[in-house]
């Protein structure tokens, strides 16, 4: 990369970050910041990256985290659905006495203790430092025991060669994947691509930061309001909280 | 043809023709490795490491930056494959191993050597994102994959296996 292309990064960062900064109330701000790390750095169990969405603001119908995920990370249909990986699907909640409906996003939840990771016989399902779920897809054998281990049916099997990737954004046929809470754009520091979607459209349902900060926005929320995380009997301690269900 | 002196001299000639052309064969060969392959590379760059190593540990690189990232999310650009695949994309394909001509194919199918990364990684530049080179058919290749599939498909359809179970049970 050219010297001018980093000059330029660095100018729009400064800018985005002058603009993110401003404070709307106290102790609320307009977004949340999260800042990269330089590249030669290791993710670390200092920070642990989580979402926070809130249900009350999830419109029924709405799909622009489905397809901002699709759209980031190259997952296309393959013509047909019953088959097709999900890496992030919306989800429709009705209460059957009082017919209360809502609707959410449901992904991988990130959880502390994955029992993906734990079924996994090569390795390739792990958990990274800073409490990212990824698949190693270099060492993934397609057997799908974290299929079936998983609580949130969050995983999917490519069982088509896929040809038409998007550089940066590895998939492939025999493979297990799901949301990777858009790893590459969290390491330059960006909030995911749903999140980004949700908060360009002015929903305002998800939240992204870092769970392990005290002075996040994300953890000023969970502290402040009643979370609930998706089958909390499970004790996985997911990353992924939600608000209003 | 009958003087020997006027034939020698032709023959002199002709070596001394031969002679230029394997010069300039050498010359504009200077892009080629030993073994003919064509060494695509943007033009004023050097390779991360000299070419002797990269010819033969390359992949001991790329195997060591995969894991560092993958695992740990170090994202220095100096070994990652989509910077290599950046400078060695071949502009006719816009793809580093669509074909024979492009940069890892053409040592790789002279040596068999199956190549596995493009399975899942993308063979085109990061740059060309979303802008299909003009010298590229996007549904190239696709069409052939979707139909083989499209075949099993169908003969998934013409046994379905719930008949088969039904069958059994009765």
């Amino acid at each position: 990369m050219s010297k001018t292309d980093n000059s330029r990064r660095q100018f729009i960062g400064a800018g985005v970050a002058a603009a993110a900064g401003l404070v709307i109330a106290p102790g609320v701000t307009l977004l949340d910041l999260a800042h990269a790390r330089p590249a030669d750095e290791a993710a670390s169990s200092a920070n642990r990256w989580g979402m926070l969405i809130d249900s009350t603001k999830c419109a029924t119908g709405c799909n622009d985290c489905v397809t901002a995920c699709g759209k980031e990370n190259g997952v296309a249909s393959t013509g047909h659905p019953e088959i097709d990986p999900q890496w992030i699907r919306k989800i429709e909640l009705k209460e059957v006495k009082s017919g209360r409906s809502h609707s959410l996003p449901m992904m991988c939840q990130h959880c502390a203790e994955p029992p993906c990771v734990d079924v996994c016989p090569t390795g390739a399902s792990f958990k990274r430092a800073d409490g990212i779920v990824l698949v190693d897809r270099h060492i993934c054998i397609g057997c799908r025991y974290c299929m079936m281990a998983c609580p949130y049916k969050a995983r999917s099997f490519v069982a088509e060669p896929i040809t038409d990737q998007k550089p940066g954004r590895p998939r492939g046929v025999g493979t297990v994947e799901a949301c990777t809470m858009c790893v590459e754009r969290v390491d330059a520091g960006m909030s995911p691509a749903c999140v980004e979607a949700c908060s360009s459209a002015n929903h305002g349902a998800m939240l992204f930061g870092d769970l392990n900060d005290s002075n996040s926005e994300i953890s000023k929320r969970i502290a402040t309001y009643a979370t609930t995380q998706v089958r909390a009997d499970l004790a996985l301690n997911t990353g992924v909280r939600y608000q209003g269900i | 043809m009958s003087n020997p002196a006027k034939r020698r001299g032709v023959l002199g000639w002709l070596c001394a023709a031969l002679g230029v052309a394997l010069l300039a064969g050498t010359i504009s060969a200077s892009a080629h490795d030993e073994h003919g392959h064509k060494v695509i590379a943007k033009a004023g760059t050097t390779c991360v490491r000299d070419d002797e190593f990269m010819r033969r540990n390359h992949m001991k690189i790329l195997m060591h930056q995969r894991d560092l990232t993958m695992h740990k999310g170090i994202r220095t650009t100096k070994d990652s494959l989509v910077d290599c695949i950046e400078c060695h994309v071949n502009p006719k394909t816009n793809s580093v191993a669509s074909s024979k001509e492009d940069f890892c194919m053409g040592c790789h199918s002279y040596a068999a050597v199956k190549l596995d990364c493009f399975e899942c990684h993308s063979d085109k530049p990061k740059s060309a994102d979303g802008v299909p080179h003009p010298a590229v058919s996007p549904t190239e290749g696709k069409d052939k994959q979707s139909g083989l599939s499209g075949k099993m498909r169908g003969q998934m359809q013409a046994n379905p296996i719930s008949s088969n179970i039904g069958g059994g049970v009765k």
